[in-house]
């Protein structure tokens, strides 16, 4: 009987590789940091550069860059190994293709929503972000920006063998991130004016961890699915 | 090790309402080298995308050895090349390698400890022997479409997997190249291995069957 290399060995092959690949490429990281700072940087232009004004839109506009943001990242999430053949070759590898994308999905989340994330309290500085804000506009966006990740990851599987899949994308995806932004949102404006939070932020984690469970195995069905052709 | 022997039961494929073969019913065994040919369109990709379970789009079974869902032992016996090399182009030939390997592993039996150092070794004798010895550390994208083609075939080098699915193996690779091959091919027939292949090349090979895909051809099962 001829055995495979265990699924921890090869998942750390994984990782490894995604995470060089990554930061081999890294302008596809720089792009959606560059957009979401390019962004607020208009606001008080395009807006008004009243402190009062955008303390008000602040926590609300944060939390809509940041989810397109992510969402201008994604459809290259699979598509360069669906261009060259890779990604048939990890489905015929015998290795559990859920883990497979989980780790690509980890690895995208490292250089997209983590970096976001950590950038984030400069930009609520920016945007006269109220004092008591700042530390659940960080949690938040850390919980947040995983669960974009592993939603986007569907979408971007199942439309990575259309030509033009980037609106069908958007189109899938944007009803599934509707939870994470009402939440982002509600939890740190809930913070700023004093209230409890702990419920709202507490929804938030259950989504993730809901999707964290449920993403990597839809992706990779629907992944089976796009190669199937 | 596992039984060697690949059976197409009532095989048929039908793609935008035309039948590309049907009633395809082989059966190849251990030294075997199967040239799948036919015209262009003819269904050659298809029916090794089928074998290997990328596609579902057909009628009838496959079976290896007694393995008739192509599970763990068909996947673990199978060495597959498609038509894109499956080579990351920000990652060197090494890394690549690496990567798949580490997936699949060499697939000999019983499975050789994991030596690291023994393991870099042996890749770089295969990416010797497919002549891209001193490519090792070039990322994949500097390199052209037939160096690619030989970084993705350096897998057979080492691979010592029963069954390889190859896809147009010889694209873009120079007459020493295909040469080479034949002998690469010649000697995993020798050892028992079965290799399915499709190629527009007219081949030197001893134990060479064709499948003809044009003799399968009909009406819709």
């Amino acid at each position: 009987m001829i055995e495979l290399p265990g699924t921890g060995y090869a998942m750390w092959q994984n990782l490894k590789r995604e995470l060089v690949v990554g930061f081999r490429n890294r302008g596809d990281m720089a792009n959606p940091l560059i957009f979401f700072l390019c962004t607020l940087v208009f606001i008080p232009l395009g807006i008004s550069p009243d402190g009062d004004v955008l303390a008000e839109i602040a926590p609300g506009m944060i939390w809509i860059i940041a989810l397109l943001a992510t969402l201008l990242s994604l459809d290259r999430l699979f598509s360069s190994d669906f261009d060259d053949g890779s990604l048939e070759q990890a489905l015929l590898s015998g290795q559990p293709m859920h883990f497979i994308v989980l780790g690509k999905i980890i690895v995208h989340w490292l250089i997209t929503g983590l970096p976001l994330t950590i950038l984030s309290p400069v930009l609520g500085a920016m945007m006269f972000l109220p004092a008591g804000g700042y530390f659940t506009l960080f949690l938040t966006l850390l919980i947040g920006t995983l669960s974009l990740s592993l939603l986007g990851a569907i979408g971007a599987a199942l439309t990575v063998a259309l030509r033009r899949g980037g609106l069908l994308l958007s189109l899938i995806i944007m009803p599934l991130y509707v939870p994470v932004l009402i939440l982002g949102t509600g939890v740190v404006n809930s913070a700023i004016s004093g209230l409890p939070y702990n419920g709202l932020l507490s929804l938030m984690g259950a989504y993730l961890v809901f999707w964290l469970m449920l993403a990597p195995f839809a992706a990779a069905g629907a992944l089976r699915v796009s190669l199937d052709g | 090790m596992p039984e060697i022997r690949l059976k197409l039961n009532e095989l048929a494929c039908e793609r935008d309402e035309r039948v590309l073969f049907s009633k395809l019913t082989v059966d190849y065994g251990p030294g075997d080298i199967v040239q799948v040919a036919g015209v262009n369109g003819a269904g050659k990709t298809t029916l090794l995308r089928i074998i290997c379970g990328l596609s579902s789009n057909f009628n009838g079974s496959i079976a290896w050895g007694e393995d008739s869902n192509r599970s763990y032992a068909f996947r673990s016996s199978l060495l597959y090349l498609g038509h894109a090399p499956g080579l990351n182009t920000s990652l060197t030939p090494m890394e690549n390698l690496f990567w798949y390997f580490g997936l699949n592993g060499l697939k000999s039996s019983p499975a050789p400890a994991l030596d690291k150092k023994a393991f870099t070794r042996q890749l770089k004798q295969a990416l010797a022997e497919t002549g891209m010895g001193g490519y090792e550390h070039v990322p994949c994208r500097m390199l052209s479409a037939g160096q690619q083609r030989r970084v993705a075939l350096a897998r057979i080098y080492c691979s010592a997997a029963p069954l390889w699915v190859l896809d147009e193996p010889f694209t873009a690779i120079d007459k020493e190249g295909v040469v080479a091959l034949q002998k690469r091919f010649a000697e995993h027939a020798a050892s028992g291995g079965l290799i399915l292949l499709t190629s527009h090349q007219a081949l030197e090979l001893d134990n060479l069957q064709t499948l003809d895909l044009s003799a399968y051809r009909g009406a819709a099962p």
